[in-house]
């Protein structure tokens, strides 16, 4: 019986989370169109409830009721497999993101780690899907996506370490709680400044939005995918978007934290004003899709490899040296 | 490189400039009408939605001369005709496909009674295709329901004709 009640509590606990998350990426969406009208001076989806706040469920459901077409030449088990594996793995990752001191679902002790491992698992469902689909398009889509998606992986995980030689930890609260005096974007600035670019490139937003330019590969790796299949890549993309701009509050912000300690804003919420950075990030990421130009794949390899990956590397070796000397390592 | 762009790439001025350009740009008047509740402006001459005009005693325009359907490069309108009873030639059929018609505006140039014109109605979509093959008694009701507009515009464009 103790088991059913535990087992029962989880389960709740997950819908508690989950629920949030899917409706806010619907929110989210709308908010992304909404931001990208407005700079261009147009309306965006206004119509669909109020100010069109759920033009996204009814996309949704426009989508369920389309017939999902599988092409005859696909690998099909693979082909279906795609867009789960990608939705899933973006919704995994949300385990781990702790709202406040207490409300995060697994308080793992390798959090960050998990993070990292769960984000770079997302480029399968990617490769799958061109793959699969055997055509051309999404296989160049999945090809390009699959190599930027490695090379910022690479610079996100070097500006990782210069979080976690500050902090001493892999546990995210931990991570949030040693930012209690000072956030990490202040003496961290210019990793800051990278860590948003690489996720731009992480989660394939413009300007780097190469996997599915749409005036040379169609939609890239989506191209074949049709209905439900296809909707469930867009609600991973940007469960995925989400999930980078937690990971930015969280490492470089401050997570949960107040940004000053004092009365009208310590009574907040812990959540509300992890829920606001999220927000704050997620309207930077908007407002870019609309002003950038796409990068040609030469640029975006070498922004990767050759400035972004030297400079955070550099940044490392200064870090740890900054703390050795004045001896403000963790743990001592 | 200059210096001076070096320190612009760095510091990314470029791209601030642009991204506070877009903020201002969020709040300034928007260029687009909110379309469904409100319209943008009509030319007298705009070559919507046929319809088959009357004269103020109800009596057809349309005398089935089968200029239209001559002039017509899509072949959409089909046209059968016989005496009535007093001896004017009147139209037993008057048949406008709107799939084919691609809306050039011939037949309303060749009328010479002004009885098939072209009126400001844009929005008549339809769910089956069945509802656009438009017949006699369709273009004649939409002759008289936009009877008004319809005289108005051919009024304001008669010293270009």
């Amino acid at each position: 019986m103790a088991e059913l009640f535990i087992f029962f509590e989880q389960i709740y606990k997950i819908l508690f989370l989950l629920i949030p998350v899917l409706v806010s990426v619907a929110m989210i969406v709308w908010l992304d169109r909404r931001v990208w009208a407005f700079v261009q001076k147009r309306r965006g989806p206004n119509v669909v409830g109020p100010f069109g706040l759920f033009q996204t469920l009814a996309d949704a459901l426009k989508y369920i009721f389309k017939e999902i077409i599988i092409p005859a030449s696909s690998n099909k088990v693979i082909f279906i497999l795609a867009p789960i594996v990608t939705m899933t793995l973006a919704l995994i990752a949300w385990a781990v993101i702790p709202f406040s001191e207490t409300f995060v679902l697994a308080d793992i002790n390798v959090g960050i780690l998990y993070l990292f491992a769960v984000s770079s698992l997302g480029v399968y469902g990617i490769i799958m899907g061109g793959w699969a689909s055997n055509s051309k398009y999404p296989f160049l889509g999945a090809i390009r996506s699959a190599a930027q998606m490695v090379s910022y992986e690479v610079s996100i995980g070097v500006i990782i370490i210069n979080v976690l030689l500050c902090v001493g930890s892999l546990n995210l609260s931990d991570i949030v709680l040693a930012q209690k005096d000072l956030w990490f974007v202040i003496p961290l600035f210019p990793m800051f400044i990278i860590f948003f670019i690489s996720a731009l490139a992480e989660t394939n937003r413009p300007p780097f939005d190469l996997p599915e330019a749409e005036a040379e590969l169609v939609a890239g790796y989506q191209t074949e995918y049709s209905g439900m299949m296809y909707a469930m890549f867009w609600l991973g993309e940007y469960a995925n978007i989400l999930l980078m701009c937690a990971m930015v509050s969280i490492l470089f912000l401050g997570g949960w934290l107040s940004p000053i300690d004092l009365f009208p804003f310590n009574v907040i919420p812990a959540p509300v004003w992890l829920i606001l950075k999220i927000l704050f990030l997620f309207i930077l990421f908007a407002l870019i899709k609309a002003i950038v130009p796409r990068y040609r794949y030469d640029q975006l390899m070498k922004l990767g490899w050759k400035i972004f990956l030297p400079f955070s590397l550099i940044y490392v070796v200064l870090t740890a040296s900054f703390l050795m000397y004045f001896d403000l390592l963790p743990g001592n | 490189m200059s210096l001076i762009r070096f320190f612009k790439t760095i510091f990314m001025i470029d791209f601030l400039t642009g991204l506070i350009m877009a903020i201002k740009e969020i709040f300034k008047p928007k260029k687009t009408i909110n379309y469904p509740f409100e319209k943008g402006s009509i030319s007298p001459r705009a070559r919507g939605e046929h319809a088959l005009r009357r004269y103020p005693n109800g009596e057809e325009r349309c005398i089935a001369c089968k200029l239209c359907e001559a002039v017509c490069p899509a072949q959409a309108i089909t046209i059968e005709s016989s005496e009535r009873e007093d001896g004017s030639r009147k139209t037993t059929r008057y048949d406008i496909d709107m799939l084919k018609c691609i809306y050039c505006g011939l037949c309303e140039q060749s009328c010479p009674v002004d009885a098939i014109v072209q009126g400001p109605n844009f929005e008549f979509a339809t769910e089956t295709r069945e509802e656009l093959y438009y017949n006699k008694e369709k273009l004649l009701e939409n002759g008289d329901r936009w009877e008004n507009i319809l005289a108005a515009n051919i009024n304001a464009d008669s010293s270009h004709r």
